[in-house]
Formats: structure tokens, sequence, C-alpha cells
């Protein structure tokens, strides 16, 4: 077995550098415009107008409903179908998993902002400031600090998650483990090195947020 | 509004409310206050728990929005509808009962967040006018440090001043010494004492009724959501005239 593992390592070690690269810039694009979307849709459900409300509400429930592969397939065929110009796999599987991630993201702001105590936005309030002003200046610089660890979370599971993605063949992690585990007709050995790159991604992430998390408190 | 437009400066009230009714789920906090403050008053509104001394005094600037009645201030009914009532808030400087100090700002900043963003003052001038307030209430050396460090007799010190640099009309405090260990309640009193005398006009939430008695013009009486007695501090703690308010007096004066 050991052997068999240095031959995938020799013979196709470049294939999961690729992966690495693919998978990082899958979860990059993810998780930066998921925060963007998902932002928005917390916003959209602090509106003051029920509709608004009634729109984010039900898109991140039906998202948190549903599994991710099945929105993987749905946006896969969907995307070409409805954004044609688009017409790139690769795009189309970054719209599933942006539109996933920004219904999780959006949770985690919006738990984020209302962990804020209501005498601060009162206090701003009564000074003259107008909504926005306060959720600028008061609110939002003190909910990034709960929401900021969670996003890092958030980009931890979607590393994980990207490997869905490999089911329609994007060049990822595990995309590269088919494409090696067909030449080499072995099954255990590239996994293991597949799990050992997503596990020393994740852990180096999560000790990262881990001492983020302690920075953050330590500022108080 | 300037002098000569308003024949009667004096008898105009600041704050006139009329009619006021609040409600919370089927709790009806307030059940029709009328009322007026006029310029230069001191008046401590105390009662018992759940009364609805803080939702009047919160209604006041419309943290609450009252289900009914007018509350108007400087001649502007600001419980209309399409009022801008940011314009309105900014002449009426609030301070809570938890101080609601913004942690992640400095001393400074706190003060001069507001005006300089709000009344687009000139931040060096306001830094200036901070540093004077924070002066005036022993604060001066802190202006740098962060509120976590502060106790929380500073913090209320600060969350008085960070309301006057907004230069208000009147002051509304709501319950200012509440959540106050007892040490430190004598010097956000002190503050507030220095304020009224000042001349600036004040409605104060209270439970400290020596304080009441001691600096208020006019004492409020509530209950069950009404105003059930007023007058003087003599009056109302020498000779109250309602049993609910003497039964209220004979349980907090001991």
């Amino acid at each position: 077995m050991l052997a068999n593992t240095l031959k995938v390592l020799q013979r196709y070690g470049y294939l999961f550098v690729d992966g690495v690269q693919y998978t990082l810039l899958l979860s990059l694009i993810t998780v930066f415009f998921g925060s963007m979307l998902g932002s928005l849709l917390s916003l959209m459900r602090m509106n003051r107008l029920a509709p608004v409300r009634f729109i984010a509400t039900a898109y991140v429930e039906i998202i948190r409903g549903t599994p991710v592969l099945l929105q993987l397939y749905f946006f896969y065929f969907m995307v070409p179908e409805l954004l044609p110009f688009l017409g790139d796999k690769f795009l189309s599987i970054c719209v599933a998993l942006v539109c996933n991630s920004a219904a999780y993201v959006s949770e985690i702001v919006r738990a984020g902002i209302q962990a804020v105590d209501r005498g601060q936005s009162e206090a701003a309030r009564s000074l003259g400031m107008n909504g926005s002003q306060a959720m600028l200046r008061i609110i939002l610089p003190q909910a990034i600090k709960n929401i900021l660890p969670a996003l890092c979370n958030e980009f931890v599971m979607v590393i994980k998650e990207t490997s869905l993605a490999s089911t329609f063949f994007i060049g990822d992690i595990m995309t590269q483990y088919r494409v090696i585990s067909g030449a080499l007709y072995l099954v255990i050995e590239p996994l293991l090195v597949a799990g050992v790159i997503y596990f020393a991604l994740t852990f180096t992430l999560s000790k990262g947020i881990a001492r983020l998390e302690r920075r953050l408190k330590a500022g108080d | 509004m300037t002098e000569a437009n308003n024949p009667q400066p004096t008898h105009t009230p600041l704050i006139q409310v009329e009619n006021l009714h609040k409600g919370f789920g089927k709790l009806q906090v307030l059940r029709g206050i009328t009322e007026h403050v006029h310029a230069g008053e001191v008046i401590s509104i105390i009662g018992p728990s759940g009364s609805g001394k803080s939702t009047f005094l919160r209604c006041l600037n419309l943290l609450e929005k009252p289900d009914n009645g007018k509350v108007i201030f400087e001649g502007v009914e600001i419980t209309a509808p399409g009022v801008d009532i940011n314009v309105h808030r900014q002449r009426m400087g609030m301070v809570f009962q938890l101080f609601n100090i913004f942690p992640h700002l400095t001393v400074l900043q706190n003060i001069t967040m507001a005006p300089t963003l709000v009344k687009k003052k000139p931040k060096a001038d306001m830094e200036r006018a901070a540093i004077e307030l924070l002066d005036r209430v022993g604060l001066a050396d802190k202006r740098g440090e962060h509120p976590g460090r502060l106790s929380g007799g500073q913090k209320q010190r600060l969350a008085i001043v960070r309301a006057l640099a907004m230069e208000p009309d009147v002051m509304l405090f709501d319950e200012p010494t509440s959540a106050l260990d007892p040490e430190m309640v004598g010097e956000v009193l002190e503050v507030i004492k220095t304020l009224v005398r000042a001349g600036m006009t004040s409605v104060i939430v209270t439970h400290e009724m020596g304080f009441a008695r001691e600096v208020s013009n006019r004492v409020l009486f509530m209950d069950e959501g009404v105003i059930a007695e007023q007058g003087t501090p003599q009056q109302v703690f020498g000779s109250p005239q309602n049993p609910r308010t003497q039964e209220f007096l004979s349980k907090v004066l001991y």
C-alpha cells in the first residue's frame, strides 16, 4: 500500500496540486460572493417591508431545506439555459455554490447583527443618527466580531462541500482522485492522499480561526 | 423659531404630550397621558415598576412609537406621519439605565461620532469640545481608552456628555443610576445636579427619591399607565393626596 501511495504521489502528485488550486479557488469565489449575496439577504430579512422579508426568508429556507448535490445538478443544467453567455460548467458550479453558501452566510450575518445589544442601536438613534448611520457606524463594527469567525468556519465547510462538484469533473481535489483512480486502477491510496490534503487544509484553517477569535475577544 | 415670532416664548411648552396611549400586545402600558414640559423645568417621574415611567420617557423621542396621542416638540408634532424624527432627536439627549456606551469606539470617539456624522461638525472642533466635556465630568485623562476599562459610574458620566455633545434642548434620563453599584450613584447624580442647576431642561425617571426631591421643580407620580398625582416635591413627598402615592412613598421612604 505504501508503494502504491508513493506511486500515486510520484506519477500524479501534480494533479493533486492542480486539484488544491481548483478547490481553493472554488471555495474562495463561493465564500466571497456568498458573503456579499448573504449580507444582502440578511439585510432583506430585516427589512421594513414584509414582501422583501418574505422573499429572502423563503429563499434561505428552500436552500437550507434541499441537498447541495440537488442544487448543483439544478444549476448545472439551469444556468446554461438561463444565461447561455456564461456557457462554462465551472461558472455554473460557482453559481450553485454561491447561491447555497449565501443562504448560510445570511444566517451568520443576521445572528451576528442580532447579537449586538439593542441598546446600542437605541443610543445611536437617540443621538439623531438615521437607521443606516447607526447600522454602519455602530452595529456592524460590533457585529463583525461575531460574524468573522463564523464566516471562516463557513469557508471550511465550503472547502469540503466543493468535493461534491467533482460529480461534474470540474478539476477540484476529488475530481483528481477520480482521474488518478481510473488511471492506476487504485481506490484506497489516492483516496488517502485526497483525505490528507483536505484535512491539512481544513485543520490549518480551523486553527487559524481559533487564533483570530481569541484576538478579536482580546480586543474588547 | 425666533423670539420675535413667538410673543410668549416662556409660555410655549418645549414638549407637549397629548392623550398618549401605548400597549405591548394585550398589556396597556400608557393609558392616556397629557403633560407639558416647559423650558427650564426639571421633572422627576417616580412610581412603581411597570407603571409606564420608562415607556412614557421613551415615547418622548419615539424610541417607542405611541399607539395613540401626540407628542409636540418645539412646536412640531413629531408623532405625525412623514416627520423626520432624526432631526428632532438631535435636540433631545437621552441617558439610558444600561449606559449603552459604544464599546468599539474610544471614549473620545463616543462623544464625537454623532456630532460629526449627524451635524457635520468639523472633527477638530468637536474633539476640542469633547475634551472640554470630558473634563467637566472628570474623564479627560480617559479620552483615548476603550470604554471596556471604565467603571459603571464613569460609563454613565460618559453617556451624559455624549448626549450633551449634540447640544440638546432637553435631556431625558431613564433610571440613570439603577444599574450602578451603590458607591457610584453619587458621582452620577452630582453630574446631573450640576447640569440641571445650569438650566438644562430635564425629565428624569428615577428611584432616587432624595435626589428627585432635591433637584426637581415638579414630581410626577405614575401608576398603572397614568399620572396619578403631580406637584412640587414638597407637595408630592410632603403631603401626598392620592392613596396610591401614599402607599408607594411609604414603601420606598423608610
